[in-house]
């Protein structure tokens, strides 16, 4: 009984002693302020800043090869708060949110054909570009809201994919998704919006969809100063110069042209 | 020999015996630019010209690419975007037939083909816009031009028409016998080829006789009759069935030095070189429950839908699916204002009873599709790794040689959409692969 007990507490403390030196002198020294960043950062691992993770994130400010602010779920707060860590100054970046571009649900736009297949906006956009007449129209199938980690796109009653700004951080996984390329990352304090990508021309487009944007110019036209132009046959806004005046929504014989407040968010908790 | 796997479809090949017939001249033609895998070719008309019949609307865009030609004499309408086979809207030229049908002057035959070298006959095969009939619509003069270290030296002529309710290929074989043979002998010169196969489904008998019988005695030609398999009409499992060879994963029948070409694009090759016409006519099956006379014809390309089926009785009350080839490979028709391409090798009308739409369930490892799949692949296991996003291990299961047959699907008990998962697939694949550069 004594010789067991001694046997095995002299195990455990020869273990012990083993345990600890390996833990002294394999050490991986890891640079305080990584693990300080970690701790901050919001852990999505969303990958909206182009690296693999948080940790990942934290690692690449530290190096100095991610740029403080990249963080596109902790926005201005997190980038000031890396900034205090790394003992920079950063300089407060426009918050900015994901739109889709399309008006175009089960009211507006009619459908070519009845698509019986995967529910999948890809796989839909393989045959013949998707069961809407529109070429340029969102499917409806839902790949942006699948890969949004943050529960910020819904499905409208009429099939379209909308984006529930207050909850954005505008990582941009749906623009990657989006197989019609109607997701556009812009800038939360932009008022005005040209809600549609179809480039057909005129009649064409008004077939496609009651929203569609004819080309018509009359935007162009109304600003005169570049911020809506049309190329292609559609209207497009230049989010550098974004239009102010909410006059023009009138001019757009289609009504693609929004005004949307996107500037508020959801309290992070 | 005998491939693995396949499927035995019912063939509803009610067609078999009716002779073609040859669809009267229209008053409109739609003739879409891109009617072949390749580069669209570039438009020389412009709107309001007058066109002779057979004369070029487009030159090709590239190397891998074909001409298109207008259908009869008339003049050009308009040039924009009309609906395509295909399921959406493709630039087309809209040709007024002037009802005169006169001939472009620039059509000049080269002779008889056995005068002819090589090198001419395959300019004149490029020339007169020949693309595989069959229903893949590779441009023919591409596939007659093997890179130097991939010698041909066997000709397979595919008579199989594997795909159930199509018989078109089985009319051209029993009518133009002499034409196909000839076209055989034809492409056989341009490739330097001495060794030729035609392989023909146990269930065309009269075909494989006629074609037999009408086979110049110069030619040395293996005449093969098929088991009655879908799909044996593939490339790649009538090479095994005729030669025994087995073309290498992610490989084109180069590799064992054979080349395959439909009985349609024979004829039109003979065509093409002795009467100097370029592609615009083509025997095609209008068929199915959906249509109210089902026959063979022989229809220009650019022939609006529309005018087919009314050609044929029009389409039955009950009618509700239309597709252009045959069930298994065909396309779906969203409009009935597409128009008949090259490639359009049937007219597939289906009335509510026969189009059954189902609702996918999950995988449940039955193991059915492995034992179909003629490509040794594992749709099973393909499937849900596409379903999953997982494109890097579709890779790895070699999904770029799955052949798109729909044997799997067919034989589903899920019913799942594995051709789509696939097709996908090989689509994500690709761009993961472009950006690895």
């Amino acid at each position: 009984m004594i010789v067991a007990t001694c046997v095995l507490a002299g195990l455990g403390l020869v273990a012990g002693l083993g345990l600890g030196l390996a833990a002294k002198f394999f050490a991986v020294e890891v640079d305080p302020r990584q693990e300080e960043i970690g701790d901050i950062l919001p852990g999505a691992n969303c990958g909206g800043c182009g690296y693999a993770g948080c940790s990942d994130f934290a690692k690449g400010v530290v190096e100095g090869k991610a740029a403080p602010d990249a963080c596109p779920v902790g926005g201005a707060e997190t980038a000031a708060d890396i900034g205090r860590i790394m003992g920079i100054t950063i300089e407060e970046k426009e918050r900015s949110v994901a739109l889709v571009l399309c008006q175009g649900d089960s009211t507006a736009a009619p459908t070519k054909f009845h698509y019986n297949g995967m529910t999948s906006c890809a796989s839909a956009a393989l045959v013949g570009g998707g069961d809407k007449l529109c070429g340029a129209g969102c499917l409806g199938l839902a790949d942006c809201q699948m890969v949004c980690p943050f529960g910020a796109i819904e499905m409208t009653e009429g099939g379209i994919a909308r984006v529930i700004s207050e909850r954005c951080t505008s990582c941009g996984k749906c623009v990657t998704a989006c197989p019609k390329n109607i997701i556009q990352i812009v800038p939360a304090s932009a008022p005005i919006h040209i809600l549609c990508r179809n480039t057909d021309k005129g009649g064409v487009a008004r077939k496609a969809c009651t929203y569609a944007c004819i080309g018509c110019k009359k935007c162009e036209k109304f600003t005169g100063d570049g911020s809506m132009v049309v190329t292609n046959a559609l209207a497009s806004t230049d989010y550098t110069n974004p239009p102010q005046d909410p006059a023009v929504i009138g001019e757009c014989p289609n009504a693609c042209i929004k005004e949307l407040d996107l500037s508020k968010k959801a309290v992070q908790h | 020999m005998r491939f693995k796997g396949g499927i035995h479809p019912k063939y509803n090949k009610s067609t078999a015996a009716s002779s073609v017939e040859k669809m009267p001249l229209l008053g409109r033609y739609v003739v879409p630019i891109s009617q072949h895998i390749g580069a669209p070719g570039e438009v020389i008309v412009k709107k309001g010209q007058e066109v002779g019949r057979g004369e070029p609307l487009t030159k090709a865009g590239g190397f891998v690419s074909a001409p298109v030609f207008a259908p009869t004499s008339g003049k050009v309408k308009a040039i924009k975007e009309f609906p395509h086979m295909m399921g959406n809207m493709q630039m087309a030229i809209e040709i007024i037939a002037d009802g005169e049908d006169t001939c472009w002057e620039g059509v000049k035959p080269l002779g008889l083909w056995r005068e002819q070298t090589p090198e001419d006959l395959k300019s004149a095969i490029a020339a007169a816009g020949l693309v595989g009939m069959g229903g893949a619509t590779f441009p023919t003069h591409v596939k007659l031009s093997p890179p130097a270290d991939k010698p041909i030296d066997t000709f397979i002529l595919n008579g199989a028409e594997c795909e159930p309710y199509l018989t078109s290929d089985h009319r051209v074989m029993v009518e133009q016998a002499t034409e196909v043979m000839e076209g055989v002998g034809l492409m056989m010169r341009v490739l330097g080829v001495t060794k030729g196969y035609v392989g023909v489904e146990a269930n065309k008998k009269d075909a494989l006789e006629a074609l037999r019988n009408a086979c110049p005695k110069d030619l040395d030609i293996e005449f093969a009759l098929l088991e009655v398999k879908y799909p044996q009409g593939s490339e790649k499992h009538l090479i095994y069935a005729l030669t025994g060879k087995t073309v290498p994963a992610g490989g084109l029948p180069m590799e064992v030095g054979c080349l395959v070409q439909n009985v349609g694009t024979a004829v039109a090759a003979l065509e093409a070189v002795e009467k100097g016409w370029s592609l615009i006519e083509r025997v095609t099956t209008v068929t199915g429950s959906g249509i109210n006379e089902p026959k063979n014809i022989s229809a220009r390309v650019g022939t609006p839908l529309q005018d087919v089926i009314a050609f044929c009785g029009g389409l039955t009350s009950a009618a509700s699916k239309v597709i252009f080839g045959g069930p298994m490979m065909g396309f779906s028709q969203f409009s009935l204002d597409v128009s008949l391409i090259k490639g359009t090798s049937g007219i597939l009308c289906l009335d509510a009873d026969e189009v059954t739409q189902f609702t996918a369930g999950p995988c449940i490892r039955c193991g059915a599709c492995v034992d179909v799949c003629p490509m040794g692949l594992v749709p099973s296991a393909l499937g849900q790794y596409a379903e999953r996003d997982r494109y890097a291990e579709l890779g790895e299961l070699c999904v770029n040689d799955c052949i798109e047959c729909g044997s799997c699907a067919y034989v589903c008990p899920s019913h799942r959409p594995l051709v789509q998962l696939f097709k996908r697939g090989k689509a994500e694949l690709r761009k993961l692969q472009q950006q690895a550069g």
